[in-house]
């Protein structure tokens, strides 16, 4: 292992390949910030680019940089103004963008620099510890359980939806999940539900669907209400407390370490990844907190914000155990990595560590390099990005407007996605005036295709839905799922009896 | 009936369509072959539609108690207090943008949504709103076309 580290930081700390990390972390995250542009996408354009460099090497560390890039910028722009480009900065924007109304906006990027790179380079190091361990846990699990673990992610997002609206969150995740059976799945060759639409056929784009949810209702709140746009810009730009007290680094130290952990654990099960990390760290971060600071969460608490940054960027440098160890993509950014590697003649695998070591090795190496370039590069940027809020609002609106079009647009190449786009929106903004929560309907429609994927397979296997009861780590998983829901539920219900005075049955 | 539960006896209306679409209409399409698999396309579809009805009932018959309810950020029953036609007028200028994207070219119609856009929502500075929507169209065009190398035609169609 040490004779591969050598190799791996003789790789990495070439001229060349240094230029590469910070290249690819300043292109990511310059883009990722941009509402709309997410990993995916910018990977994939980045791929001519990698090719054409020719060093495996080289190519690997530019990519792996523009993706935490494009990670770090999408939540930069989840803070500012609650536009997550990418999924798995979603439950960035649930703390981190009341932080921004409340004028705290430099505080709230200065948690999630620090959150990013400590998840980040926590994750770095197990990666090198447990790779080969870890790659033989992935293994146990077959889809019946991925099946089973994704249940319980989308439960558990309901979950935290609050008391009173555990109903409406779950049927916002229904809804998710039905949306993303429109169009022709690579499962069953044959279109579902496209109404006979031909611009359905591919089904509904993720990045319409989320600029649908988030960007154009909170532009429209925004345009109903003009006060709103004062509380948020106007004196809230002035990142004058970039600095964070020593209370609530105590406090947010303790989240970090175990969502940096939680959040490795996670990314490393193929088709996990750095959502369910994120959102599962908010969640179980929520629940163990206590009382008055579970109040709190939502409402801009450092805490809700550093569980999720710490979660999602370990989560993305675990994604890399299973693509690099065992060649399986655990993420559509690392399926796009594995297309790249495959196109440069490098076939990742159990042999990957044994024949070319320096590629794994120097990946590995260019993680802590791409995370100290982050801090270093987003920190003094901090008040610069935050100029984005000083923008008037006659200015502000049409741009997000904009950017939400553009998304849309750069996404499918069609305009008649716009039409959809401005139709989800206006969907989107009549469920926010009825108090129904948004992530989780995003959520779902992210999961669905992989959701049904595991079902399907762990049907096909087991010849119908025996999978349930003969395994019983999928029995467990579904059973944590229906605790989640009902818990909840259960314990708003007794706090309204022990609220009218009366007495507990136990 | 509050807003909500209206809303959630519209989604249960989707969902038995979705219903109706996934029990009685998708296994007709399914070549023989398919028929001997555990698991058909309509499968997954059918538990999702049941799903979708119950909880929707659960919302619609408000089975589950809410807390006390905060305060809205917007109150919809007095939506005509906000600026609910600047509202509308935007959205009209997107399906506009959306129909004019590829016939008038992506610098003219940019171009146009944004100052118009600009301008509707009180902006008066005109040459700001002029050079502001100018260079925007512009620079996003190079770095979408030029950098990213994603094709958007510039011109309208007729130059």
């Amino acid at each position: 292992m040490l004779e591969g580290l050598l190799i791996g930081l003789s790789t990495a700390f070439s001229i060349s390949n240094l230029l590469m990390v910070i290249g690819g972390c300043l292109i990511g995250t310059f883009i990722g910030m941009l509402p709309g542009l997410g990993p995916m996408s910018i990977i994939a354009i980045m791929i001519p680019v990698a090719i054409s460099i020719g060093d495996p090497s080289a190519a690997i560390i530019l990519l792996a940089g523009v993706y935490y890039g494009a990670i770090f910028g999408g939540s930069t722009s989840s803070i500012l103004i609650n536009a997550p480009g990418v999924a798995s900065t979603v439950a960035t924007s649930f703390d981190g963008y009341p932080l921004t109304r409340q004028g705290k906006a430099g505080k709230a990027l200065t948690v999630a620099a620090i959150s990013s790179f400590a998840g980040g380079t926590i994750g770095a190091i197990l990666l090198m510890g447990f790779a080969p361990a870890l790659a033989s846990v992935a293994l146990l699990f077959h889809s019946a359980e991925y099946f089973a673990l994704m249940v319980v992610g989308l439960s558990a997002i309901a979950a935290f939806a609050g008391t009173g609206q555990v109903s409406k969150a779950l049927l916002m995740t229904v809804l998710g999940l039905v949306m993303a059976t429109v169009g022709e799945g690579v499962l069953f060759n044959m279109p579902r539900f496209t109404m006979g639409i031909m611009d359905l056929q591919s089904g509904f784009g993720f990045i319409t669907l989320a600029m649908a949810m988030f960007a154009l209702p909170e532009a429209l709140y925004l345009v109903l209400d003009p006060t709103r746009s004062g509380r948020s810009s106007g004196q809230g730009n002035e990142i004058k407390d970039l600095r964070i007290t020593k209370e609530e680094a105590k406090s947010i130290a303790p989240v970090i370490g175990r969502q940096s952990i939680q959040g490795f654990l996670i990314g490393v099960l193929p088709g996990a990844g750095a959502t369910i990390a994120s959102f599962l760290g908010y969640a179980v971060e929520r629940n163990i907190a206590p009382r008055e600071e579970q109040e709190k969460f939502g409402k801009g608490s450092v805490k809700g914000l550093a569980a999720p940054e710490s979660a999602n960027n370990a989560a993305c440098t675990g994604s890399f155990v299973p693509l690099l160890t065992l060649g399986i993509p655990g993420s559509g950014t690392t399926a796009i990595l594995l297309g790249a590697l495959i196109a440069l003649n490098v076939s990742p695998g159990p042999r990957l560590m044994v024949d070319q070591p320096q590629i794994f090795w120097s990946v590995i190496i260019s993680m802590y390099i791409g995370n100290v370039v982050l801090l270093i590069l987003n920190l003094p940027l901090i008040p610069y990005i935050a100029k984005v809020l000083a923008v008037p609002r006659t200015f502000l609106i049409p741009f997000i407007l904009f950017f939400t079009l553009m998304g849309a647009y750069i996404g499918q190449n069609n305009a008649t996605e716009l039409l959809i786009l401005v139709g989800l929106g206006v969907s989107a903004t009549i469920l926010r005036f009825g108090d129904y929560p948004l992530a989780p309907l995003l959520i779902g429609f992210i999961l669905g295709p992989m959701l049904e994927d595991n079902f399907s397979r762990a049907m096909q296997l087991y010849d119908g839905i025996g999978f349930i009861w003969e395994r019983p780590m999928t029995l467990g998983l579904l059973a944590l799922a229906l605790a989640l829901i009902f818990l909840p539920s259960y314990r708003a219900s007794r706090a309204r009896l022990k609220a009218q005075g009366v007495a507990e049955g136990d | 009936m509050a807003l909500d539960r209206w809303i959630a006896l519209f989604i249960l209306m989707i969902c038995i369509a979705y219903g109706y679409a996934a029990w009685f209409t998708m296994d007709e399409l399914l070549p023989p072959i398919m028929r001997r698999n555990p698991v058909w396309p309509s499968s997954f579809p059918k538990i999702l539609s049941i799903l979708g009805i119950a909880l929707s009932l659960v919302v619609v018959l408000g089975l589950e108690k809410a807390e006390q309810t905060k305060a809205p950020e917007i109150n919809y029953m007095r939506l005509l207090d906000y600026k609910i036609f600047h509202a509308i007028a935007l959205l009209a200028f997107m399906v506009i943008y959306a129909l004019t994207l590829r016939p008038a070219g992506f610098l003219l119609s940019t171009f146009l949504f944004l100052s118009v856009s600009s301008l509707m929502l009180g902006e008066r500075r005109y040459l700001v709103v002029i050079l502001v929507s100018a260079i925007a169209a512009g620079s996003i065009w190079y770095l979408v076309e030029q950098i990213l190398g994603i094709y958007l035609r510039p011109f309208p169609s007729f130059v």
